[in-house]
């Protein structure tokens, strides 16, 4: 049988984004201690497309929130282009579930607000914020407010946000999950095109595994938590430029699909048993 | 050609379209105006009707057209405290300056305690506990501390506005979406860059809608303290009304101060649509 799982190059660049025997506990209002993470290491390179994937509250946002800075580890640690990372990520931008828009900014000020943040001059930042917002497609909505536009469009609006501070890291967390099937195979079109114009590592976190697979070069799987650590690393070597909705048909998608699921599956039973422990006790 | 004949009758189509359902909104309209008028009619004609048939005693109940005249004879002749404008002038002012510095104190208040985790646990037991007094239990004390004059009405209008703004203003810092904070610490928000872009809009929408409360606050905080003890003011006008058993009076007064409350808080609506604009689509 063929083995797919990754092996780190050989070569001696410093990765992006770096976890050395990371583990993050919470103390919980009852008095105990609850380890969200535990022994994760993870090595992302330059410009890789890297997904985590795992059931339900197994700790895929706590991951992303440690690498963003948002939270710091409670052992080990993040390094980030070699060095070790105190405080908000400084190369990083991310692409949320929720709304990423502030809503009382017009289009054009929520995609200038990086740089003019940064000092920018308002008219330089004007300048480049439009050539985003026409990269995005969303020419002519520049003076919109967010509550005028739909999901997709907001999404296209965080999208050009972040990525206008050309960001080493671009973190996203179940960017795509809250749109509609159609919007959502769009939006991933998109990003990928736009993707690969920039040298961005990309670290996305979803519960969904076919679009893990269809958009990354990589493929984490962590098991199901408390305590979750990581279970399997894949290499999806799909040739790129991909088309996000027709790849799902492609034999070698379902081979990958095949093999990660097999390996999730029982995470994704593990937690939903829990999960009902968890209910039938609380009864 | 044949594109051009079918095209007309749609235009007319269109436009006859448009013209029967703007004529069914303005009927709509019409319709709930004479109803809220008809409201009004039946039970101003009621009052009327039963107090000049004496069926009510108008000595207790006054009547509608006796209240009108009164009003009227105020206007013209002025009251037997001088003219009214005096009054209505003095309790405006009071309503005003105390609505602006219990505004001003509760937004600073409330901002400092959202803030700061130190200040709120300090702070928070103290400030429930005076929340739960009845404050118009103070405006004796404040009538021994500040006189008669205007201070007294002023100390017990921002003891009452205060703490519904200050309350508005906490839960407005603390419900700041955490996303949208994370997401400008990402872009490079500094500390005060957060509050000018994130925080403050966040809360402002928050106590905007605290301000029709206030108001009508510090209207009753201007009149109860002119009724406990002054020597002008709408409130004193009533108390003295009272006094001499002149119902018609009482009444008047009362018609006088729901007039004052509407055009303040038309102005406070208006107020908060300058604010607030991004939320309401413009389309």
């Amino acid at each position: 049988m063929k083995s797919i799982r990754y092996e780190a190059p050989m070569v001696h660049n410093t990765p992006v984004i770096e976890l050395r025997g990371v583990a993050k506990q919470f103390l919980k209002p009852s008095g105990e201690l609850h380890t969200v993470l535990q022994n994760i290491n993870l090595r992302v390179e330059k410009g890789q497309f890297v997904s985590l994937v795992g059931p339900t509250g197994c700790g895929k946002s706590t991951t992303l929130n440690l690498v963003a800075g948002f939270e710091q580890p409670t052992a080990g640690s993040v390094f980030i282009k070699g060095s070790p990372l105190t405080g908000i990520n400084p190369v990083a931008a991310c692409v949320f579930q929720t709304d990423n828009t502030f809503p009382w900014k017009t289009v054009i000020d929520n995609v200038s607000l990086g740089l003019r943040l940064h000092g920018v001059k308002k008219s330089e930042a004007y300048a480049r914020a439009a050539e985003w917002v026409e990269k995005v497609g969303l020419k002519g909505f520049e003076h919109h407010y967010p509550s005028q536009l739909s999901g997709g469009m907001r999404k296209r609006v965080a999208l050009a946000q972040c990525l206008i501070m050309q960001p080493e890291i671009l973190l996203m967390d179940e960017s795509f999950s809250a749109l509609d099937v159609h919007t959502r195979s769009v939006m991933e079109n998109e990003l990928l095109n736009i993707w690969a114009e920039t040298e961005s590592s990309v670290l996305f976190i979803t519960h969904d595994l076919e679009e893990a697979i269809s958009l990354s070069d990589r493929v984490i799987v962590l098991t199901a938590g408390p305590g979750a650590t990581i279970k399997g690393d894949y290499w999806i070597d799909l040739p790129r430029p991909r088309n996000v909705s027709e790849i799902r048909f492609d034999r070698r998608f379902m081979e990958f699909h095949e093999q990660i699921w097999n390996d999730l599956r029982d995470e994704v039973l593990a937690s939903y048993a829990q999960f009902h422990a968890g209910t039938t006790h609380a009864h | 050609m044949h594109s051009s004949t079918q095209a007309q009758p749609t235009h007319i189509e269109i436009a006859k379209r448009r013209s029967e359902m703007r004529a069914k909104a303005l009927r709509k309209r019409i319709r709930n105006l004479a109803l809220q008028i008809a409201v009004f009619v039946v039970v101003v004609g009621t009052w009327e009707a039963l107090a000049a048939t004496k069926t009510i005693d108008p000595f207790f109940f006054s009547q509608p057209s006796a209240i009108l005249r009164h009003i009227r004879d105020w206007v013209v002749d002025g009251t037997s405290q001088g003219p009214l404008y005096i009054h209505f002038v003095v309790t405006f002012e009071e309503t005003i300056i105390s609505f602006i510095l219990g505004v001003v104190l509760g937004v600073v208040a409330g901002y400092a305690l959202g803030m700061s985790e130190i200040l709120s646990v300090i702070f928070a037991p103290y400030i429930q506990m005076l929340n739960a007094l009845p404050r118009v239990v103070l405006a004796p004390i404040f009538i021994l501390w500040f006189g008669l004059g205007m201070p007294s009405k002023i100390a017990l209008g921002v003891t009452l506005t205060f703490f519904i703004v200050f309350f508005n203003a906490f839960q407005g810092v603390r419900e700041v979406d955490r996303n949208l904070v994370n997401n400008a610490l990402l872009l490079g928000a500094n500390k005060r860059q957060l509050a000018r872009h994130v925080i403050i809009p966040s809360a402002l929408s928050w106590i905007l809608s605290s301000l029709h409360t206030s108001f009508g606050f510090a209207l009753v905080a201007a009149v109860v303290g002119e009724f406990v003890g002054a020597t002008e003011g709408l409130g004193f006008l009533i108390s003295e009304a009272q006094g001499a058993f002149d119902t018609t009076g009482v009444f008047a007064g009362m018609v006088i101060l729901s007039l004052t409350a509407l055009v303040a808080d038309w102005l406070v609506t208006r107020l908060e649509r300058r604010f607030i604009h991004w939320r309401v689509s413009a389309r």
